[in-house]
């Protein structure tokens, strides 16, 4: 290519809505794509995907997916915490070892948002997430990190990957067979906590079985559980119970393996994990057709979860305007959203973490099984109000040091007063943490001339809800901007 | 003025009172003008050593260390008495304002935290996932008068609790001084494009709606104790002082998760709840809202009868709870717990179902249909008079 012609395919490349060609996105799609994909957006990326077409967009976005996590682990997670331990444990013993857990806990938080904060791969810890709020366990009953840390890492295995192989190992993992309660189902004394689960929240959705299914698949689940000694996975042959089953319609003496693959036959498992994605990166309201189509295009390649996220990532209704700025921002896509676009400089996590917490978005810990409900119910007055003092003070951090975080709510202080006061030591930690979140308003802003409209084109998903003040400019405009309502939609 | 306006306007008593099959039940009734405050106990009191069944043997039997001394136990009748820390509530007793509900609870007791509370808080059955707060949905069927500063606010929690889901004006603050502080971050203009935007925006004016009409400045003579279930109160009591009210409050009183050394702890949680509900209702009295003030409080389960290794006790179920106000009917109701009847856990059968209360809260103190909100019918208990 001669050098001329190379410069003018670079200027039309990095031209804000430029029309490369036909059917490239353009720079409000490209923004679109990469907000609902990836927390958040610079200029340059959009511009580099407003240049491609719908598929190589979605395409590159997938390509770019993967299952390694770059954050080191913290050094203690193959170490299992065995129940047994306590037992034995006195008083001073057993306060220390809530301790040390509850330290752990913060750092499996850390470790995970610090993922999330410096991944080449937004999409990746999406679809981590994604699962992670599929199938739901929580920390709060599991009581081990090291097994919340073995599920994450499981999750990201297959997050983008098949979804039935995904479902058969997820159901052996240590955490889940001890988050609902596996490990105490046994012949004669069948729990259908799992049972139920399955269907209801991890394959077929409501409606779709019977409580004479539960009972039937849950025998066929007797003999899962781990090993109290090192967290594995065992299958207790003598707790298993080797009788008919009828599941769905079909008999046989099942295990659990047998059950999953019948759950999997069924075409609603298909539709209601489309359903789910689509409400999750498209919409909140699925279109049932297109999800039908989809589904069975995903069941059609052995439930590839890529198959199904390009599909609707290159369909029409996710890039039709009266889709976009349709999703509420969760906790999560705000704070790293703002953190990641904005390039603040952030030291510990940790406080973080605690916002996360306080905005309703504990990570590895969501409030039940069917994890957190998203939507509009992320919002409410406590919650919304603790989002905007957070922004406020985030875009004030440059102008001098203080903390961006209220104090602990009472909560987290009770809950640290409880494991033996780490809470003044905690203070202080998240006062030092909080000076190090630092935002360089000139260097962001000088991509964009003053008064330049595109500034806010990159920061909201729509036009602003509340008029701009005429004249505002710099920091002092950027600030209303993500003070706006708009803000909180994606 | 559409219908259901009109009809809280006219109050709710004289509205319902042409239905002749709930005529009865709404004599009392007094609409949104009558204060409900809502107590959690969080973590899950111990109600045996709080309403202490001190004649029954088999108590002393499974709390060899925990047992209250029969002889320190503010006896209330031949059966019951009071923890000792709990001495200041005995001049609501004596004066017939305070209530004892024994055998709170529900069919499949949850014994998790997280999820028995999530069933408290959404009047759900135990198998079932709800998607808003009771009171949520009491309010959608019967709406607040729009006069109010908002339906409801929760105090020192970020977490909704009854009030959670869509619809109601529902605040969460600290204290009146801070919520005021951070409302100038809301803004009532905007305009709504989706029902995403809709909902923030709606959420937005609520907040600058009740910021315009609460004050944090009424002088109460009344002295809160300085704990944080105290300071909870105080704010409580500022807002219910303010110009426009609401119709709920809800508090948070923390720590009753005691599995181990209960003994002191607990002694402390319930000196500091006797002290905030003492301070409470002589504020109330103070600005004359004594009278129309019913205080309820609830936990997500109550604990083991019998105690733990470590001196604590565990995951329980059914549970003792008071009920306070001005129109109360002192005394004791429910069921005295059958120590003798535990379950596979070793757990307490419950004998009033917690949808009970709040249907007494919901037809007998605020006169508005029930069997909305708590998705049946339940039975209100009688403790309210006229």
């Amino acid at each position: 290519m001669k050098p001329l012609r190379r410069l003018l395919l670079l200027m039309l490349l990095l031209a804000p809505g430029a029309a490369f060609a036909a059917d490239a996105l353009g720079f409000d799609a490209a923004r679109h794509l990469l907000n609902r994909t990836s927390f958040a957006a610079s200029v340059d990326d959009i511009n580099a995907f407003a240049a491609l077409t719908r598929e190589q967009a979605a395409d590159r976005l997938l390509a770019w997916t993967g299952t390694k996590v770059g954050t080191p682990a913290p050094g203690w997670v193959n170490n299992f915490e065995s129940p047994r331990r306590v037992r034995g444990m006195n008083e001073a013993e057993r306060k220390a070892f809530q301790r040390e857990q509850f330290e752990k806990g913060v750092e499996l938080r850390g470790w995970w948002l610090t993922e999330m904060l410096t991944t080449p791969s937004p999409l990746t810890e999406k679809m981590v997430l994604f699962w992670h709020n599929h199938f739901v366990s929580s920390l709060r009953k599991v009581r081990s990190p090291s097994l919340m840390y073995r599920q994450n890492l499981l999750l990201r295995q297959h997050a983008l990957g098949y979804f039935g192989d995904m479902l058969h190992e997820v159901s052996k993992d240590p955490a889940m067979v001890v988050y609902l309660d596996n490990a105490s189902n046994r012949k004669g004394q069948p729990n259908e906590n799992f049972a139920r689960e399955v269907m209801e929240l991890f394959t077929l959705g409501e409606g779709n079985y019977g409580e004479q299914d539960i009972k039937e698949a849950a025998r066929a689940f007797t003999g899962w559980g781990i090993d109290p000694a090192s967290g594995e996975f065992v299958f207790r042959r003598q707790a298993h119970d080797e009788d008919v089953k009828t599941v769905l319609g079909r008999s046989g003496n099942f295990d659990g393996d047998a059950v999953l693959d019948i759950l999997l036959a069924q075409p609603q498992t298909a539709e209601f994990i489309v359903a789910k994605l689509w409400r999750e990166f498209v919409s909140p309201n699925p279109d049932p057709v297109e999800v039908t189509r989809i589904a069975r295009v995903f069941r059609d390649h052995r439930y590839d979860i890529q198959v199904a996220l390009r599909a609707l990532l290159v369909s029409d209704a996710f890039y039709a305007p009266q889709h976009r700025a349709t999703l509420v921002k969760s906790p999560i896509d705000l704070i790293v959203g703002t953190l990641r676009q904005f390039r603040f400089a952030t030291g510990e996590v940790a406080p973080f973490q605690f916002a996360l917490r306080q905005l309703g978005q504990d990570l590895f810990a969501p409030p039940n099984v069917k994890g957190w409900p998203g939507g509009e119910a992320w919002i409410n007055s406590a919650t919304l109000l603790t989002r905007k003092q957070l922004l406020e003070r985030l875009f004030r951090a440059h102008e001098m040091p203080q903390p961006v975080l209220m104090a602990m709510n009472r909560d987290d202080a009770e809950r640290a007063k409880d494991i033996g006061n780490p809470g003044a030591n905690a203070r202080e930690r998240f006062r030092r943490a909080m000076m190090d979140v630092h935002f360089d308003a000139n260097r962001w802003l000088s991509q964009f001339r003053p008064g330049d409209p595109l500034m806010a084109r990159v920061v909201l998903a729509a036009d602003p809800a509340n008029p701009q003040p005429a004249g505002m400019q710099g920091i002092d405009l950027l600030r209303q901007v993500v003070l706006d309502p708009m803000y909180q939609l994606k | 003025m559409d219908r259901r306006e009109f009809l809280s306007v006219i109050g709710a008593t004289a509205a319902v009172a042409w239905l002749p099959e709930v005529a009865f039940a709404q004599r009392a009734a007094g609409g949104y003008s009558n204060l409900l405050i809502l107590v959690e106990l969080k973590g899950g009191n111990d109600g045996l050593n709080t309403v202490v069944p001190y004649a029954d043997g088999e108590y002393y039997n499974l709390r060899p260390r925990l047992a209250i001394p029969r002889d320190q136990v503010l006896q209330l009748d031949a059966r019951s008495g009071l923890h000792p820390a709990l001495q200041p509530l005995l001049a609501l007793w004596q004066n017939h304002e305070l209530a004892i509900v024994q055998g709170v609870g529900y069919p499949g007791a949850n014994l998790s935290h997280f999820r028995s509370i999530e069933i408290w808080d959404t009047a759900s059955k135990s198998s079932e996932y709800l998607p808003e707060g009771w009171l949520t949905r009491a309010f959608a069927s019967s709406p607040v008068p729009k006069s109010y500063a908002a339906d409801g606010i929760v105090v020192g929690s970020n977490e909704m609790g009854p009030l959670a889901g869509g619809g109601t004006r529902a605040l969460a603050l600290t204290s009146t001084e801070q919520f005021l502080r951070q409302a100038r971050l809301a803004s009532a203009e905007g305009t709504a494009r989706n029902p995403a935007l809709k909902h923030i925006l709606k959420v937005e004016r609520d907040v600058v709606r009740a910021a315009s009409s609460l004050n944090a400045d009424y002088a109460f003579r009344a002295e809160f104790p300085t704990h944080p279930f105290g300071n909870a109160l105080k704010t409580a009591a500022q807002v219910v002082a303010s110009q426009a009210g609401v119709a709920v409050v809800k508090v948070s009183h923390n720590g009753f998760d005691t599995h181990s050394g209960q003994q002191g702890v607990h002694q402390r949680l319930l000196k500091e709840l006797a002290e905030g509900l003492v301070a409470m209702r002589a504020a109330m009295q103070e600005i004359g809202r004594w009278d129309s003030t019913l205080m309820l409080t609830y936990a997500e389960f109550g604990r083991r009868p019998k105690e733990n290794q470590s001196g604590g006790t565990d995951h329980g179920t059914a549970n003792a709870h008071f009920v306070l106000g001005g129109r109360v009917k002192g005394g004791i109701h429910g069921l005295p717990p059958a120590l003798t009847r535990l379950d596979g856990n070793g757990n307490l059968p419950f004998a009033v179902d917690f949808r009970d209360l709040y249907a007494t809260a919901l037809e007998r103190w605020w006169g508005v249909n029930s069997s909305v909100a708590l998705n049946g019918r339940f039975t209100p208990v009688d403790l309210l008079r006229a």
